[in-house]
C-alpha cells in the first residue's frame, strides 16, 4: 500500500424522495489497499458504492480519480474510469461461456469476425494469472457462486480495472472458498489493485483490510488503519451510542414447563442447516441471529416446507409432524413472512384487498364463489387493525410505501390466525416509525399466546423483541442466550461475530 | 492450488455422452430411418422426394433462421406468416405495375417497414413483442386481404418465378440455395459477430448485457427488423414457387417457425440459440409432414402426430 490517493469522494450527499441517505460523506482510497467499508443496515454503504459505480448520481459533492474530477453516470462509464463492482449476477450472462462473458463487447477479432479461440486463450492466461482453475469454455450458468465471482473479477481485470468493489463477497461461499478468495485478494493487492470490501463480518475485515471506513446513518464515523483497531472498537464505531434506547426491554418470564408449541430436534436441510434443535413456547419471541449465509433463512424455509428437510424431527404441540410443503405447515398453524416481500410475499399488481384475502380464499368461499362482501369486511378489519395506509382497499399494493407493503404481508398471514409465526427480516426497507409499530405488533402477538420466530440483522431490534436469541453459524446453532443475560447490543454483536473458541 | 481447483465443479466425467444435447439430431435420424424403412417403397428416400422436402420447407427455414435471433434475444415474432403473405401480394402487384426490380424492392420495403414498426414499439414504447406482433399479424393479414379483395395475384414474370421459385442453379434448386444462404449467413452472424454475441447476451440477461456495454436497445430493434425482412423474403419465395401472390401464403407459419426454432435447441427464454438447429428443426417438421402424407394419414391425423412429436422432442431436449 502506498500513500498515493487513487480515489477521493468529497462531501457526498444523496437523498431519495427527500429522505437523505448520505449526508456529506468523505471517502478516500489509496493505491493498492484493501479498504473495508462498514456500517449497519441503512448506514449508506451501498448507496455510496452505487454512486461510485455510476448507478446513482450524487446530489452534491464530488469524485476525483487520480486527482482529476470525474462524473460517473453509468456503470459503463465507471468501468472506463477503472472502477468495477464485483457482484453476483450483475454483469454476467449465464448462457454464455466464461471466456465470452469476460470479453463481452471487447472480443478479439480476425477478418472482422469474432475469434473465440483467441479469447479462450486470453481468458485462460488471465485466469491462470489469478491462480484460478476454471475452464474458459464452460457455460457460466454451470459454475458455482464462487465461480461467478471469480469470473466477475477476471472480467474486471481484463478491463484494466484499478478499483474493485466487493459487496459481501463471502456471503454465499463455503469456508474453503473464502480462503481461496482471500488468496486472490492478496494476489491482486500485490499487483497494485485497490479493493473496497463491504461486509458485516468483522473477523474478515481484520484478516484482509488495511484500513476501514465506518458509516452510520449516512454520515462518516471515521476512517482508521486496521492495525489500530480491534473487533471491539469496530463494533463501537458501527453501533455508536444511539442504540441504548432499544435495550430497555427486559426478558419476560415465559412459562417453559408445559409442552412446547414447536419442538425441533436434530433438524437438517442439506448442508445449509445442520442439526438444529430448539423449543418455542407459547408467548415467546425467539430471535435468530447470525451473519449472512449462516443459515437463518434456510432454517425457517426448511421448517416451513419450502426447502426439503433431510433429517431430524419437528413436533407441534407435542405431536410429531411431517412438513413436506408449505400447505402442510399452514395446516399445522404456521405462517411464514418471507424476506423478499416483493417477489415472495405480495402480488404487487393486485389490490390491497385481494392480497389480504389471498390466504383466506377457502374460508371466504360460499358455494364455490368468493363471498365478496365477506372479503371486503375481512380486508377492512385487517387494514384498521394494523393501520395500513392506503388510498382504498382497491389500490394496487405496488403503490403503497415499503412499510405499508410489509404490513399487508404481515396481516395477510395474521388473518390465517397462525399459532407459530416465522418472520424473516420483517423490518428491512421499512421506515423507522413503521419499524417500531412492527416490533410492537410482534410483542403483542406473543402476548396473545402465539410463538414467534424472528430473523433480523438489526441486533438492536432483536434485543427489543426477543425473549431468547439463537445464534447461528454455518447452519448450526452455536448458542442460545436468554434476553435477560444480554446486557446490550455490542455484546450481542460480539456473540454473532466471534466464533466460540 | 488444489483448494482453488476444487472451487469449480468439473465437467462431469465418466458419465460421458450427454445425449440430451443431441436429441434433435438423434430424433432427426430416428424419424428419417423409420420413414425410410416403412415408406421406402412409397418413394420416401428418392432424391426427388428428399429435395422436395427441402424445397417445401424453404420458406419456413428462412423465417426460422431470423426468428432464431428474435427468440435468442428473448423476444418473439408472431407476425412472420402474415408478413410473408402481405409481401407476396405486394410483390405480385408491384411486378405487375413496375416490373421485376420494383416488385422485389416493394416486397423488401414491406419487410423493413413492418420490422421498424415492430422494433420501435417493442424497444422504444416498451410494449411486449408478443402483443406487438400479435397485433401486426392481424394488420398485415388484413391489409393483404383488403388490397387484393382476397383475390390471388398471378405473377407472369419468368425471372422472378425462376429466381424465387422453381428454377435450378445447376443441379441445385434455387429454393435450396436460398435456404443455404440464409443458414450460412445466419450462422456466421450469430456465432462470429459482435451483433450475434450481443443478441445472446441480451437474451441471456438484458440488464447484465446493458451494464457490460452491449447496445441492447439497438439489438432488440434490429432482430425485429431482421425477422420481418426475412418474412418478406419468404413471402417472395412463396410467390415465386406458386407463381402468384396471395394473402393465405404463410398463414399459420408462425407456429411452424417457432416450433422449428425451439426444436433446434434455441431457448424460449433467450440467451441460447442455434441457426443450424433451426434448419434441422424446420427440415424435421418437413420430413414428418412428408412422411405422414405418404403414409396416407389425413390432414387432421397429421396435425395430431406432428404435435405429439414436437412436444416429445422439446420435453426430451437438454435444458440448463
Amino acid at each position: 500500500m502506498s500513500e498515493q490517493v487513487v480515489l477521493r469522494m468529497r462531501g457526498v450527499r444523496k437523498a431519495f424522495n427527500g429522505v437523505p441517505v448520505l449526508k456529506g460523506v468523505d471517502f478516500e482510497l489509496r493505491a493498492g489497499e484493501v479498504h473495508a467499508l462498514l456500517g449497519g443496515n441503512g448506514a449508506g454503504k451501498s448507496t455510496l458504492m452505487k454512486i461510485l459505480e455510476g448507478v446513482y448520481t450524487l446530489d452534491e459533492g464530488g469524485i476525483e480519480i487520480d486527482g482529476r474530477p470525474v462524473t460517473l453516470t453509468s456503470p459503463v462509464d465507471a468501468r472506463r474510469h477503472g472502477v468495477a463492482m464485483i457482484f453476483q449476477e450483475f454483469s454476467l450472462i449465464p448462457t454464455l461461456t466464461v471466456a465470452q462473458n469476460i470479453f463481452l463487447t471487447r472480443e478479439r477479432r480476425s477478418a472482422g469476425l469474432l475469434d473465440d479461440a483467441a479469447d479462450v486463450k486470453r481468458a485462460r492466461e488471465l485466469l491462470a494469472d489469478m491462480g484460478v482453475d476454471i475452464d474458459p469454455t464452460r457455460r457460466l450458468g454451470r459454475l458455482s457462486t464462487a465461480g461467478w465471482q471469480l469470473v466477475e473479477i477476471a472480467k474486471a481485470l481484463s478491463q484494466d480495472a484499478r478499483i474493485l468493489i466487493m459487496d459481501e463477497p463471502t456471503a454465499s461461499l463455503a469456508q474453503s472458498e473464502v480462503d481461496a478468495l482471500f488468496r486472490i485478494i492478496d494476489r491482486l493487492k500485490s499487483q497494485g489493485m485497490t479493493i473496497v470490501y463491504i461486509t458485516h463480518r468483522l473477523e474478515e475485515v481484520m484478516r484482509v483490510a488495511d484500513r476501514v471506513t465506518v458509516l452510520r446513518d449516512g454520515e462518516l464515523v471515521g476512517t482508521r488503519p486496521t492495525s489500530e483497531v480491534d473487533i471491539e472498537a469496530l463494533i463501537e464505531l458501527i453501533v455508536g451510542r444511539a442504540i441504548e434506547r432499544a435495550t430497555h426491554q427486559s426478558g419476560r418470564d415465559i412459562d417453559r414447563s408445559g409442552t412446547p408449541l414447536l419442538s425441533v430436534r436434530g433438524f437438517s436441510s442439506g448442508d445449509r442447516v445442520r442439526d438444529v434443535s430448539f423449543d418455542l413456547y407459547r408467548g415467546e419471541v425467539l430471535g435468530l441471529a447470525g451473519l449472512m449465509g449462516s443459515g437463518r433463512s434456510e432454517l425457517v424455509r426448511a421448517l416451513f416446507g419450502i426447502d426439503r428437510a433431510t433429517g431430524g424431527t419437528v413436533a407441534v404441540r407435542g405431536e410429531t409432524v411431517v412438513i413436506r410443503r408449505p400447505s402442510d405447515a399452514v395446516r399445522h398453524g404456521m405462517a411464514l413472512v418471507p424476506e423478499d416481500r416483493r417477489t415472495q410475499g405480495l402480488v404487487l399488481a393486485h389490490s390491497v384487498r385481494d392480497n389480504l384475502t389471498l390466504t383466506l380464499l377457502r374460508r371466504l368461499t360460499r358455494r364455490g364463489l368468493i363471498d365478496e362482501r365477506a372479503a371486503a369486511r375481512t380486508a377492512d378489519h385487517e387494514v384498521r387493525r394494523l393501520g395500513i395506509k392506503a388510498a382504498s382497499l382497491r389500490t394496487p399494493v405496488r403503490r403503497l410505501s415499503g412499510g405499508n407493503q410489509q404490513k399487508v404481508v404481515l396481516s395477510k398471514w395474521l388473518a390465517t390466525e397462525p399459532d407459530i409465526l416465522f418472520l424473516d427480516e420483517p423490518t428491512v426497507g421499512v421506515d423507522i416509525a413503521t419499524k417500531t409499530e412492527i416490533a410492537e405488533l410482534i410483542r403483542e402477538l406473543a402476548e396473545a399466546g402465539k410463538g414467534v420466530v424472528v430473523i433480523s440483522s438489526e441486533l438492536a431490534e432483536l434485543l427489543a423483541m426477543a425473549d431468547r436469541v439463537l445464534i447461528l453459524r454455518d447452519g448450526a446453532v452455536e448458542r442460545s442466550v436468554d434476553r435477560g443475560d444480554l446486557t446490550d447490543e455490542p455484546e450481542l454483536h460480539r456473540l454473532v461475530q466471534e466464533p466460540v473458541a | 492450488m488444489t483448494a482453488l481447483g476444487s472451487l469449480i465443479p468439473r465437467r462431469p466425467t465418466g458419465a460421458g455422452f450427454d445425449w440430451r444435447q443431441y436429441i434433435l439430431y438423434i430424433g432427426f435420424v430416428l424419424v428419417f430411418v423409420v420413414f425410410a424403412i416403412t415408406l421406402g417403397d412409397d418413394g420416401f428416400t428418392s432424391s426427388n422426394n428428399l429435395l422436395n422436402i427441402v424445397r417445401q420447407t424453404a420458406t419456413i427455414s428462412v423465417m426460422a433462421v431470423a426468428v432464431t435471433f428474435v427468440i435468442g434475444a428473448a423476444q418473439i415474432d408472431l407476425s412472420v406468416g402474415a408478413v410473408a403473405g402481405l409481401s407476396s401480394v405486394i410483390a405480385a402487384m408491384a411486378i405487375d405495375a413496375t416490373g421485376l426490380v420494383g416488385g422485389v424492392a416493394a416486397a423488401l420495403a414491406v419487410g423493413v417497414l413492418v420490422g421498424c414498426i415492430n422494433g420501435a414499439l417493442v424497444t422504444f414504447v416498451g410494449i411486449p413483442s408478443f402483443l406487438v406482433t400479435l397485433g401486426m399479424l392481424g394488420i398485415a393479414h388484413g391489409t393483404a386481404m383488403w388490397i387484393t379483395d382476397s383475390a390471388p395475384q398471378p405473377i407472369v414474370n419468368r425471372t422472378f418465378n425462376d429466381v424465387f421459385g422453381g428454377a435450378d442453379a445447376g443441379p441445385i434448386p434455387s429454393l435450396v440455395l436460398w435456404t443455404l444462404a440464409a443458414v450460412v449467413i445466419g450462422h456466421i452472424v450469430l456465432r462470429r459477430t459482435a451483433f450475434g454475441r450481443g443478441v445472446l447476451a441480451t437474451g441471456g440477461n438484458e440488464e447484465a448485457a446493458r451494464f457490460s456495454g452491449v447496445p441492447t436497445q439497438r439489438i432488440t430493434f434490429l432482430v425485429m427488423v431482421i425477422s420481418a425482412v426475412a418474412a418478406a423474403i419468404a413471402g417472395m419465395l412463396y410467390a415465386g414457387r406458386l407463381q402468384s401472390g396471395r394473402f393465405q401464403w404463410g398463414e399459420g407459419d408462425e407456429l411452424s417457425v417457432i416450433a422449428a426454432v425451439i426444436l433446434g435447441g434455441t431457448s424460449l427464454f433467450g440467451g441460447r440459440a442455434s441457426v443450424v438447429g433451426a434448419l434441422l428443426g424446420s427440415l424435421m417438421i418437413g420430413l414428418i409432414n412428408n412422411g405422414l402424407i405418404l403414409m396416407g394419414l389425413e390432414y387432421s391425423q397429421q396435425q395430431i402426430v406432428r404435435g405429439v412429436i414436437i412436444i416429445l422432442a422439446v420435453a426430451l431436449a437438454a435444458r440448463d
